[in-house]
């Protein structure tokens, strides 16, 4: 036992195997065939013209080695042993049609059988993007562009992160123009893009959003938000929207409800001023109550920093319990459940137009939108069995 | 009854053509064009009177002329083709003064054709995405262009009350672009590398230059009074502009893109006023709904084939990434190659 206790392990400093010799074992000489391969044992302390010769895929020598080429003998073209450092030259040994057919399966492993046209369409697409030969909208929204980038990358982020459930999607009109209204939560609006997702994978129809102007004047954010379809809240481009037909995501508690504090999670805020009832009202679309549960929780606002924040110009700095302390990784949102439930819509066809020019009613409208989000939200919450699952 | 016509800033190049054209179309016996220098190239039938509208010898030469229609197009964007901010101002907004000053006066005057600009409506974050005829902008403009043309509106409004018997159209275009066409957005898309602004994407929208003499001629011939906008139809992204002219791009912030302009300035390349500079970041959308339901207009270009007008006329460049796409669908084989109609060269 005090032996087993003092074998020493690695090699100390010394060259050789780990046993601690300074000549390797008479096995490791005895891996080496030949005396000009002495060092075989040792093969990355020496210098690449004195590999082993090991025999190995040829392939796969040919892609790490970056060794010099070796002048050969011609002499020695009969004798030599079949691989040689000749043979590990960059690029030699694989034929232009070895080539191509890895290049074909490799295709076929990412776009399986029907590999070409897709590719051709990839290309087409990047073709298209390069000539700037798309059509973008009034509102600057690029269908394409949101259909194979954006939402394909937010897709696993709903399904796979927040497994976002969704119920009540008979609720939106499979065609012509609806008002989606939903709580805002999050602090981050994270909960509009998943909404967005959402909504195209079940109805097959772009969610329009209504932003704040904060997020057109910031750089980069306001040109995605246009791309991606989303427009100014303000009431004549809900109206235009919604009389195309188009189908509009509006979160009014804006930034009182995106920002509040954890501990006034669920806990619907001012809904504005009811702009949205009566853009809806003048246009005569439904309006569809949209619930979200499990947006609050991933990040959790604990503070604030008002004085930064009015330094920024933004209307709150958060403090999570993650961030800022972890940087970067503070920024990733905690993975809890998502429920989304679409409400009965509420209409409004059957009033007229002039409607929307009575305060009294827009309120009321609103009021009972705001009601009717709040008790689901209730409802969902005592449904769900945890935050997380 | 044959119509006179006067049409001020003849001297430059839209103006010279449209003068031109009015001369020969139906209906309008004779066409006067003023300006303080004279135009260079062929005026056709027109006549030329050296007149500064900033002076009251224009209020002579339309009583002299018995002048029924006067058609203002003497609004100019760049300070440079004028000789400075302070004689593009007072050539702007103290020559409409006149110009209107000497139409209140003339009994004869019975048709006021104003060509402005859609840049009254500024270009801004909070901006609905297309303007209406009655929005108003989100900020008023403090400087430049569009404070000019602000104001020249302003003058025309009042001169359309004092003057209720007189038909006053008004016709807030968008960019204009053509062969022809000087203009500071169209020297901005003449830079070898133009300089985008970092993070945004503006929404653009142009007119054909062949379009705005076609709706100054209609506006002139038509019975139609009000303000409209014009525009061709659909929307370019700036990007996708300058993805069109395969032309380099060099994103900046929005603060060095406006030193760059005025290095630029200096140089005589560019024009990069703060209106432009914003322009160029929030970009701003027309609604022409009543161009068409109560002017009766239609534009032969829509926004896209007018800017591919436009860049035919520009000498094309070499398309790299272009071409490497290009030949990479070469080379798959041709069961796979489907029709591609995006293959057409742009221009």
């Amino acid at each position: 036992m005090a032996d087993a206790e003092i074998i020493p392990i690695g090699t100390r400093g010394r060259p050789g195997r780990g046993s601690g010799q300074a000549r390797p074992s008479s096995a490791a000489r005895g891996l080496a065939g030949k005396p000009a391969a002495t060092k075989a044992a040792t093969p990355r302390r020496t210098s690449t013209t004195r590999r082993p010769h090991v025999s190995a895929a040829p392939e796969e020598v040919v892609e790490q080695t970056t060794t010099e080429a070796v002048p050969p003998a011609t002499a020695e073209e009969e004798v030599r042993p079949p691989t040689t450092t000749r043979d590990r030259g960059p690029l030699a040994g694989i034929s232009p049609e070895a080539w191509l057919s890895m290049l074909q399966s490799a295709a076929q492993e990412v776009w399986g059988e029907q590999w070409e046209p897709q590719l051709a369409q990839l290309l087409a697409l990047l073709r298209r993007r390069l000539t700037g030969d798309y059509e973008v909208d009034e509102f600057g929204f690029d269908p394409e562009i949101t259909e194979k980038l954006t939402l394909a990358l937010l897709r696993p982020i709903a399904e796979k992160w927040f497994r976002v459930e969704v119920r009540g999607v008979e609720n939106i009109p499979a065609e012509g123009g609806a008002l989606i209204v939903s709580n805002h939560s999050g602090t981050v609006p994270v909960d509009a893009l998943m909404t967005m997702v959402a909504v195209h994978d079940h109805t097959g129809r772009f969610l329009r959003l209504l932003g704040a102007d904060l997020v057109f004047r910031m750089p980069f954010v306001g040109e995605m938000a246009r791309r991606g379809g989303a427009t100014l809240a303000c009431n004549e481009d809900a109206e235009r929207m919604l009389g195309r037909g188009d189908l509009v995501g509006v979160w009014p508690e804006g930034f009182k409800g995106i920002g509040k504090p954890f501990a006034q999670r669920y806990k619907l805020q001012r809904f504005g001023r009811g702009g949205f009832v009566s853009a809806a009202l003048r246009t005569g679309v439904p309006i569809v109550p949209l619930s979200v549960v499990g947006a609050e929780e991933i990040y959790p606002l604990v503070g604030n920093l008002p004085s930064l924040a009015r330094l920024l110009g933004v209307p709150y700095v958060p403090i999570t319990p993650f961030f800022p302390w972890l940087g970067p990784l503070g920024m990733v949102p905690l993975p809890s459940k998502w429920l989304l439930e679409f409400g009965e819509p509420i209409r409004t066809d059957e009033l007229d137009g002039a409607a929307a020019d009575d305060p009294m009613l827009v309120f009321n409208v609103t009021d009972q939108v705001r009601e009717t989000i709040q008790q689901t939200l209730y409802d969902l919450l005592v449904k769900r069995e945890s935050v997380w699952h | 009854m044959g119509r006179v016509a006067l049409v001020t800033g003849v001297s430059r190049d839209l103006g010279r053509r449209f003068a031109r054209l009015l001369a020969a179309t139906e209906g309008i016996d004779r066409v006067i064009g003023v300006d303080v220098v004279p135009p260079r190239g062929d005026i056709g039938a027109m006549s030329f009177i050296r007149a500064d509208i900033r002076t009251p010898v224009i209020a002579k030469v339309i009583a002299k002329e018995d002048v029924d229609t006067v058609v203002h197009m003497s609004v100019i964007a760049t300070p440079g083709s004028a000789g400075g901010r302070g004689t593009m101002k007072e050539l702007n907004v103290i020559g409409t003064m006149q110009l209107l000053a000497a139409c209140q006066q003339a009994r004869s005057v019975q048709h006021l054709v104003v060509k402005s600009t859609s840049t009254v409506y500024g270009a801004s974050s909070r901006d609905p995405a297309m303007f209406t005829e009655d929005m108003q902008p989100r900020r008023n403009p403090r400087s430049g262009y569009s404070k000019d043309a602000a104001e020249i509106e302003g003058y025309v409004r009042g001169f359309a009350r004092r003057r209720p018997d007189v038909r006053v159209l008004m016709l807030r275009l968008a960019n204009v672009v053509g062969p022809h066409v000087v203009s500071p957005m169209a020297s901005y898309f003449r830079l070898p590398v133009v300089p985008t602004v970092l993070g945004f994407d503006a929404r653009m929208q142009f007119v054909h230059e062949s379009d705005l003499d076609r709706v100054l001629t209609h506006g002139v011939l038509s019975d139609v009074d009000g303000t409209f906008n014009i525009a061709g139809d659909g929307i370019l992204m700036l990007s996708q502009a300058l993805r069109r002219l395969q032309r380099a791009t060099l994103p900046l912030p929005g603060f060095a893109v406006g030193q760059l302009g005025s290095v630029l300035r200096q140089m005589r390349l560019a024009d990069f006023s703060p209106e432009q500079l914003s322009f160029l970041t929030f970009g701003r959308g027309i609604d022409t709904t009543r161009m068409r339901t109560e002017l009766g207009f239609e534009p032969d270009y829509t926004t896209a084939e007018a800017f591919a007008d436009f860049a035919s006329s520009m000498p094309s460049s070499s398309r790299i990434s272009e071409r490497a796409v290009a030949g990479l669908a070469d080379l798959l084989p041709d069961s796979a190659h489907e029709p591609d109609p995006a293959g057409a060269p742009r221009g």
